[in-house]
């Protein structure tokens, strides 16, 4: 059922959209990003700055932002999306001529009163844009070979751009964010079967040409994949933070040494410990209760999506809300796997409790969607 | 798009399935990373927090060697020494008042040095050390090691420190290092691990500064069993750091020792240039100031001093300081004259002694005039009016471009701190920086290294050898690092005529070798060693038409800051020129008396390659000569230098 079909009146209109909003959900972000704000506070050693401070404000813009989106009606967010995806992939050529240079990827556009990464926009706007698509394409055609080609497109084209950055982990994000939204829509099984079958192939290619002329990855990310495997090759370079990252974790028991009180974290020059590593300060200050209850935070974020997208009629809203959910449990399954040594360091942020501005504005903007898709319902 | 309502209940029947294999594929990893984080937190927690803690495995960084630094014969210029210090662990000592208390009846302790460190501990985890006393003598240490049970908590600790064995010597040109600041840490994007380690000396001015990459070499690491106190019980393995590279300067310690020791605490600034290779040989600003001090951290009396001195000894003048070049410039303007055509090497100007340019007489030097004048005479006589007359033919754009092509107002490229552009001024950059249109008065002044005109005494140098060769040189600081030659300063021919530069050699040979040259009274006589140079002399001061209608003011007579600066450039032997000098002496007086004695005594230095013989010079002077080198050779310190010694 597209918004066409239902009356446009049923849905709350003015102030009274507020209490249509998906309260639950708005209150468990700002307790994950409350959670952040804390373990911000005590890697800076007991300190607001440098981290906490610009966190909590960027938060505040987040918060302002999410209720914004959510106030316009979800058909608007649909319109858009083609726009999105087109500024999206706009942004990623800028930021490849023009971007700031960071540990050798280019990766920012400096706005003046904030660093953007398009790779962050870029993550929601293949969603919002598939998530159209499918709305507007007849259901009879969803797995015919043509149909199915224009997504892949859709999705390869901003994960080749954000590989060239390079920025593997982003670029695999949103691969598979995209491929969550297409198996979503309903495309055939055969065809995520053949490709999983050719990511294998692929996979063994990288690693037999290992060393030859057409190498596939840079050196460093095969060093990430050795250290990945056996850290214990290379305790004092590479393989240091998974060790060090492992080593701080565990250490933190049942309920851990108590906040501020992590002594790992804050004794080794464990480095993006106030982004990527931060989990291991959770988890070394509060132990597994402390670790176990953001999961379970993370979790009811996802089921309270999952019951929005369920309740709505609407194919845009439906997909566009499991797509956001799906982005934000990739990037906090790839972070926590990271720190607990099941999957290679890349450089994926903890999703709300990581120190990093425009990834934080971006999310909450893309919830901002889901709410309004859930304030925007058909009933 | 209007969709049939038995589609709509089929895609939304399919999506919810959808859905839910995807939300039970979530559920399933969810789990995972559940079931790992208790397998680690809860099954393996002893075990990991056994490594964390009962014998934590803790990664410990070995500070990198710091590279040394000789001279191009080997003597050492900064190296490294052990230093003692001694520290406390907060959580071993229990009482830490006590043991301080214990610890200093033993050994002295600055009640400075303890405040500092209580902040410290106020601050820092429990179980990290915290320096109580630093510099600390081998027999202090020796008892805080004999009592150690009566001080828990306290363990001496060796490092490593800079000294400067050279002392003053090469202050300016190796500079410093000193403990890494917050400061500094700002400065840098990604500071190394390194460079948190607590006093980690890293170099702050000068060579020390420039060159830190590779000075500091790569931080080893060592991975340490700890035990619950924070006692290392043993080392597990290390990977050994990569010590920095040594640095082989091009320079020559005895000669910058003398060069030094000559200029006699003048605020003078001396350049000994090898003509061939671009070497600088020594490069002296005085008066200096004992890097040593910095290394330790400076008290603020002594800062004080030395910032509040007249003479600026912690500017380093060789480089930084600019000076209008005066009268050593005019063979930039003879140069772009003959290049450009506009006059032979015998044609003559007549001096009356000024040259009316438009409505503004600009004056030559002797009142009376120097009648005619041709290249040769003009720069032997130093007569301003030939080159006003040959400036304002050929115009400055060209004089600008050959002062460039000669070094001066550019920038050379040596690790040093605030190396200066100087200037060689156009109309461009007038226009420019003063919005203001060139003038012909300007011309004038500018033809006699007067008015904009700024450079250094290394500067100064470059162009002496720069004529002396006719080649592009430029200097050269660092010979080799780690025993690799770096690339020569020898430079390419310069695209002028070869015989216009004879003619100017030959008139800067006149200078210090004819009866009426400026500087004949410093004349080298040693056969195969004769010099060629010029003097200047440059004003930092307008001549009023009053003081002038008054008579010429002696410079004597002027407070000292009034007073011209003195300058002399050289390079010899005259046939075949091996060293560059240049001299500037501050406030000096003319250069010919300040600053040519200066010049002509280090290049014989520099020519003999130590103390050299009276017959060099002219039998006037010799006795005067002898007592000076007696009174010099008194003066400077004893060649083996103590640095360990000292330290104590």
């Amino acid at each position: 059922m597209s918004y066409l079909e239902y009356t446009v009146k049923s849905t709350p209109s003015g102030y009274r959209k507020l209490f249509h909003m998906n309260w639950p959900l708005t209150l468990l972000l700002i307790s994950v990003a409350g959670v952040g704000f804390l373990m911000l506070y005590s890697v800076a050693g007991g300190s607001f700055t440098p981290w906490a401070e610009p966190q909590i404000e960027r938060f505040g813009m987040g918060l302002v932002a999410m209720f914004v989106v959510a106030m316009v009606p979800i058909w608007f967010w649909r319109n858009m999306s083609t726009l999105a995806y087109l500024l999206g992939i706009a942004l990623l050529i800028v930021v490849a001529q023009f971007g700031e240079e960071g540990k050798g990827a280019q990766r920012w556009i400096n706005l003046g009163f904030m660093r953007l990464q398009p790779s962050e926009v870029m993550k929601i706007s293949v969603v919002m844009m598939l998530a159209a698509y499918y709305d507007w394409l007849p259901e009879n055609r969803t797995s015919r070979p043509l149909w199915v080609l224009l997504p892949v497109i859709l999705i390869l084209l901003p994960t080749a751009l954000v590989l060239k950055q390079p920025d593997l982990g982003t670029s695999l994000l949103i691969m598979m964010a995209g491929g969550g939204v297409m198996f979503l829509a309903g495309v055939h099984w055969a065809y995520f079967a053949a490709v999983i079958a050719a990511g294998m192939g692929l996979l063994t290619a990288v690693f037999k040409s290992r060393g030859t002329d057409w190498q596939l990855l840079k050196d460093y990310q095969y060093r990430r994949i050795d250290t990945f495997l056996d850290p214990s090759t290379d305790p004092l370079g590479a393989g240091y933070h998974i060790t060090q990252s492992k080593i701080a974790l565990g250490s933190g028991g049942w309920n851990g040494r108590g906040f501020m009180q992590g002594t790992q974290s804050r004794l080794n020059f464990l480095p993006e410990k106030h982004t990527d590593f931060i989990f291991t300060t959770l988890a070394e200050e509060f132990g597994f209760v402390g670790g176990f209850s953001l999961l379970v935070l993370y979790s009811l974020i996802l089921i309270f999506c999952l019951f929005t997208a369920l309740a709505t009629k609407d194919r845009f809203s439906s997909l566009v809300t499991l797509g956001i959910s799906l982005n934000f449990f990739l990037f906090f399954a790839v972070n926590m796997s990271m720190v607990m040594g099941l999957a290679p360091v890349v450089g994926v942020p903890l999703p709300m409790v990581s120190y990093g501005g425009s990834a934080m504005l971006v999310l909450m903007a893309a919830f901002g969607i889901v709410q309004s898709a859930h304030i925007h319902r058909p009933r | 798009m209007k969709r049939h309502p038995k589609e709509l209940g089929r895609i939304h029947r399919r999506f919810s399935r959808r859905a839910l294999v995807l939300g039970g594929l979530q559920a399933g990893f969810v789990g995972t990373l559940a079931m790992r984080m208790r397998y680690m937190q809860v099954d393996q927690a002893d075990q990991f927090r056994l490594l964390a803690e009962e014998n934590r495995i803790n990664i410990r960084l070995i500070p990198p060697t710091r590279g040394e630094i000789y001279d191009r014969n080997g003597q050492i210029i900064g190296r490294n020494i052990p230093s003692y210090r001694i520290v406390i662990v907060r959580e071993d000592a229990g009482d830490v008042e006590k043991v301080i208390a214990n610890l200093s009846q033993l050994i002295p302790l600055s009640e400075e040095e303890l405040e500092r460190a209580r902040t410290e501990m106020r601050r820092s985890a429990p179980f990290l050390p915290v320096t109580l006393a630093d510099q600390v003598t081998w027999e202090d240490i020796s008892k805080v090691a004999v009592n150690a049970p009566a001080l828990p908590g306290i363990t001496p600790e060796v490092g490593s420190t800079r000294v400067y064995p050279q002392y003053e010597d090469f202050a300016h040109v190796v500079g410093y290092v000193g403990p890494v600041s917050d400061y500094d840490l700002s400065q840098m994007t990604d500071p190394e691990p390194v460079l948190h380690i607590p006093r980690f000396q890293i170099g702050k001015v000068g060579l020390e500064a420039k060159q830190e990459g590779e000075l500091r070499g790569k931080a080893g690491a060592k991975r340490v069993e700890v035990n619950a106190t924070g006692r290392i019980m043993r080392e597990l393995d290390r990977q050994e750091g990569q010590a920095g590279a040594d640095l082989q300067l091009s320079m020559d310690a005895d000669l910058q020792q003398y060069v030094q020791a000559r200029l006699g605490g003048e605020s003078a600034a001396a350049v000994v240039l090898d003509c061939e290779t671009g070497d600088l040989r020594a490069i002296c600003s005085s008066p200096s100031f004992d890097p040593n001090l910095f290394v330790r951290g400076i008290s603020v009396a002594d800062y004080r001093a030395l910032t509040e001195d007249n003479y600026r000894p912690l500017a380093n003048k060789t480089v930084q300081g600019t000076y209008p070049p005066g009268s050593t410039f005019k063979m930039i303007t003879a140069m772009a004259a003959l290049e450009a055509g506009t006059v032979g090497p015998g044609e003559t100007v007549y001096c009356p002694g000024f040259l009316k340019v438009g409505s503004r007489r600009f004056h030559c030097w002797k009142r009376g005039g120097h009648g005619y004048v041709d290249l040769l005479n003009s720069l032997k006589r130093s007569c301003d009016v030939y080159y006003y007359d040959q400036a304002l033919k050929v115009g400055i754009d060209k004089i600008s471009d050959m002062a460039r092509m000669f070094g001066l107002g550019v920038k050379h490229d040596l690790p040093m701190s605030a190396v200066a552009e100087g200037l060689a001024p156009n109309r461009d950059w007038k226009l420019r920086v003063h919005d203001e249109e060139w003038l012909v008065g300007d011309t004038a002044n500018a033809s006699i290294g007067q008015g904009f005109m700024l450079a250094s005494p290394l500067q100064l140098a470059v162009m002496a050898a720069r004529i002396a060769t006719g080649r592009e040189v430029s200097p050269r600081l660092v010979k080799s690092v780690n025993g690799i030659e770096q690339p020569s300063g020898a430079g390419e021919e310069l695209p002028i005529n070869k015989n216009n530069l004879r003619q100017l050699r030959k008139a800067m040979y006149a200078v210090s070798n004819d009866r009426r040259g400026t500087a004949y009274r410093s004349r080298i006589i040693a056969e195969g060693y004769r010099m060629a140079g010029k003097t200047g002399t440059s004003q930092v001061r307008n001549i009023t038409a009053a003081e002038r209608a008054a008579g010429v003011i002696r410079n004597e007579d002027l407070p000292w800051e009034r007073r011209d600066h003195a300058l002399f450039v050289c390079f010899a032997p005259y046939d075949n020129p091996k060293y560059a000098v240049s001299v500037v002496v501050e406030h000096g007086g003319g250069g010919s008396k300040a600053a040519a004695p200066v010049a002509r005594d280090v290049m014989l230095q520099a020519l003999y390659g130590g103390t050299p013989p009276l017959e060099a010079y002219p039998a006037g002077d010799r006795e005067r000569i002898k007592a000076q080198q007696q009174r010099l050779e008194r003066d400077q310190r004893p060649k083996a230098r103590p640095g360990e010694k000292d330290r104590a």
